[in-house]
């Protein structure tokens, strides 16, 4: 039971991280009808960046943690999103109204130009840190020995999950900005004629998205101690299920499906076989395009001919 | 929009220097503050464990530099060809040339292919890379029946390539079966895997489609490097047997073909003998293909490519077309793959990547989906400049990944691309109540 309880924790932690990457897939598929493929680089990118902040910080002899983590969030946000805006620019605005394929391919040949420019410029070897947010505590202790452990790593990845996840909750149905986005996700050529401006819409929705993964990215940093230029691509499908399993186009969808694969991919781990977890994630990605296309949250898709 | 945006091309290029250096300045700075950390400063980890780093200002000012200058001259270029998009009236006599051309290139190149061995008999280099580019021709054509003919986006085809090689590799080395037994096998047992992968995602189109198919390639990939009993994990299957001419063996033993045509022993002729294999297994995808699409089948996947809607109201049964292009596509990655085996002698997990995925997707996509012979060139020019740029590792890929950006951009058809369905209406048709009338329908 302490086992299980534990294993809870663990995975709630993973599927926030995979939830916040998964906010940008959602967003992107809802409002331009792609999956952004480089979207998982963008993630590993946010880390690296996360990572080469805190350096900075240490080294100019920052000691307050607090402070630190507050301007690494920051930095890696803003440079980050614009990332995220370059990419739309450079890779996917001259083919929105190109033919159905060409987006994804673009994407696809974006993510090798992310992964292959973070190994050129920062080496292809596994950039570890000491971890920074100590401590924590013990829930409960088990008969055998065992005690359930929260540590206050953990409980910062969640509780920046819920904050940003309730900003942005709020941007996008409150402020004019989330009031554009939901027009152009129903009707891109009807909002356009209504005096919303797509373009800067769109920019906007990978903005944020990217931004959401560079948090993601230095969570999993903070989290596992380690970025390499590898770990977009298999974190990125990730986020994708968890994206599809909880109906994409749903911002809490999106969340819920993030804290579903989390889930399963730890208990998968705990109970079962270490070396299977990413076929179990994957697997769930194909049983539920089978059987469940629109997800968790999400609403069924209307063919119009 | 359209006329939005041609308005704001026609103000750019009344605009002239001013613009594009203000333009220029504006990508400058987006690139300094992008590249500020990740190129900027460099991280390592230390000789005694922890990260250092050091800056690197001159490698960052010169990318800057690069990107100002680079976007001056896109720009510059961007004036000059007119808004991307824009229809391109070609002199009639150059669409001639270029007919004529397109007519004569698939046989001369043919020919070059077929004396290729006679040619660079003595340069073992070339021989290799011929093998190599042949190997992702075949690829490449086995693929564009899936995505090419078929319109289904298939991001796992490797898994088939992996299956086709990890068949020959197992059955040969485990029961010592012969290449040409274990051939027909391995395709045999890739098109099984493709029908059950193209079971379950037949309702899905698109996007979907695409990562479902990736997440297959990747379950493949984990299956084999995890079930160590059975594929040797991530030490790979070693000491695959080398073919043989029907029974023959090629090598340096007393009834090898050498001594029984009496003449010397060499070391090519097994390279020769790997060259012709492939190209007649790739000419066999080729012609197979161009049958099919002759046939109701190879009709029924060019209109499901077109649209599934109208092919469904049609009558053409979308179960049965989509499952035979996966069926067929994964026989041919089959077959290239035990080639790929027995050329090999050794395969391991490591050779079965999302990359290898998207490099033959790529090819395909690049050379015209759908087109045979821009698959070939594309797989020509891929291949060749990747050996080019052999000694840079790392910045390979990096460009592989541009150069998909800007064609995608540039020729989202692909550089040769055509895909005009091949059947048609030559003479428009009236039809009309009066003709029904008098019994012409």
């Amino acid at each position: 039971m302490d086992y299980f309880a534990q294993q809870l924790i663990n995975g709630l932690v993973l599927g926030s991280i995979y939830g916040l990457i998964a906010i940008g897939y959602t967003m992107v598929y809802g409002i331009v009808g792609m999956i952004n493929f480089a979207h998982g680089d963008v993630f590993m990118i946010g880390g690296f960046i996360a990572l080469i902040t805190f350096l900075i910080l240490i080294s100019l002899g920052l000691t307050a943690i607090p402070v630190i983590l507050l301007v690494v969030l920051l930095v890696s946000m803003a440079i980050t999103a614009l990332y995220g805006w370059t990419i739309e620019r450079i890779a996917y605005r001259p083919l929105r109204h190109s033919f159905r394929l060409a987006p994804m391919l673009s994407a696809i040949g974006m993510s090798f130009v992310l992964t292959n420019y973070s190994q050129v410029s920062q080496g292809a070897r596994v950039k570890p840190v000491p971890p920074i947010i100590t401590g924590g505590y013990t829930l409960h202790e088990g008969a055998e020995g065992f005690a359930v452990q929260l540590s206050n790593m953990q409980i910062v990845v969640v509780i920046t999950t819920i904050v940003l996840l309730a900003i942005f909750t709020w941007l996008v149905s409150r402020t004019r900005l989330g009031r554009d986005m939901r027009a152009c996700e129903q009707d891109q050529t009807m909002a356009s004629l209504l005096g919303v401006d797509v373009d800067r819409t769109i920019s906007m929705t990978f903005v944020i998205g990217a931004a959401l993964a560079s948090v993601a990215g230095m969570m999993y940093l903070l989290y596992y101690g380690q970025v390499d230029f590898n770990m977009g691509f298999v974190a990125g499908i990730k986020a994708f299920t968890a994206a599809v399993l909880g109906g994409i186009g749903s911002l809490p969808g999106a969340v819920l499906g993030g804290l579903a694969i989390g889930l399963i991919e730890t208990f998968w781990s705990a109970y079962f076989s270490v070396e299977y977890k990413d076929v179990a994630a994957f697997s769930i990605l194909i049983i539920v395009l089978i059987f469940m296309p629109t997800g968790l949250l999400g609403r069924p898709e209307v063919e119009k001919v | 929009m359209t006329a939005l945006s041609t308005e704001t091309t026609h103000v750019s290029r009344t605009a002239g220097v001013h613009f594009i250096l203000k333009k220029a300045f504006l990508s400058a700075c987006t690139a300094l503050v992008l590249f500020s950390l990740m190129i900027g400063i460099r991280t390592e980890a230390g000789p005694d464990g922890p990260l250092t780093y050091w800056t690197r200002f001159g490698e960052l000012a010169s990318m800057v530099g690069l990107v100002f200058g680079g976007s001056i001259i896109v720009e510059l270029i961007r004036q000059w060809i007119g808004p991307i998009g824009a229809e391109k009236l070609v002199p009639t006599s150059v669409k001639n040339g270029m007919s004529l051309l397109g007519r004569y290139l698939g046989p001369a190149l043919l020919v070059f292919t077929l004396l290729v061995p006679v040619i660079f008999y003595n340069q073992r280099y070339i021989l290799d890379l011929a093998i190599l580019v042949l190997t992702y021709v075949m690829l490449g054509w086995g693929l564009n029946v899936v995505v090419g003919l078929a319109g289904l986006l298939d991001l796992g085809y490797v898994a088939f390539y992996a299956v086709g090689a990890y068949s020959y590799a197992l059955l040969a080395t485990n029961f010592g079966w012969s290449f040409w037994v274990c051939l027909p096998l391995a395709g045999v047992l890739a098109a099984m895997w493709g029908v059950m992968l193209g079971f379950p995602v037949l309702r899905l189109r698109g996007d979907y489609l695409a990562i479902v198919t990736l997440a297959f390639g990747e379950i493949i990939r984990l299956v084999i490097l995890n079930w160590q009993e059975l594929t040797g994990g991530p030490n790979g299957v070693s000491g695959i047997p080398r073919p043989s001419l029907f029974g023959i063996p090629l090598d340096n033993s007393d009834d090898g073909l050498a001594a029984l045509l009496h003449i010397e022993y060499s070391a090519t002729h097994r390279i020769v003998f790997l060259f012709y294999l492939i190209l007649a297994l790739a000419l066999l995808t080729n012609w197979v293909t161009i049958r099919l699409r002759r046939l109701p089948i190879g009709r029924a996947w060019e209109a499901l490519r077109e649209d599934e809607v109208a092919c469904r109201a049609l009558g053409i049964n979308t179960t049965t077309t989509k499952l035979t292009a996966f069926a067929t596509g994964a026989m041919f990655g089959g077959f290239a793959g035990a080639f790929f085996a027995t050329r090999q002698g050794f395969i391991s997990p490591e050779s079965f990547t999302f990359q290898e995925s998207a490099l033959v997707l790529a090819i395909v996509v690049l050379g015209g989906m759908g087109s045979q012979l821009g698959v070939a060139l594309a797989a020509l020019t891929m291949i060749g400049g990747f050996e080019l740029f052999r000694s840079l590792e790392g910045y390979r890929m990096l460009v592989f990944g541009m150069a998909m950006v800007l064609i995608m951009i540039w020729r989202p058809r692909g550089i040769i691309g055509h895909r005009a369905p091949t059947v048609f209406l030559t003479k428009a048709q009236a039809i009309s109540s009066d003709l029904v009338k008098e019994g012409h329908g």
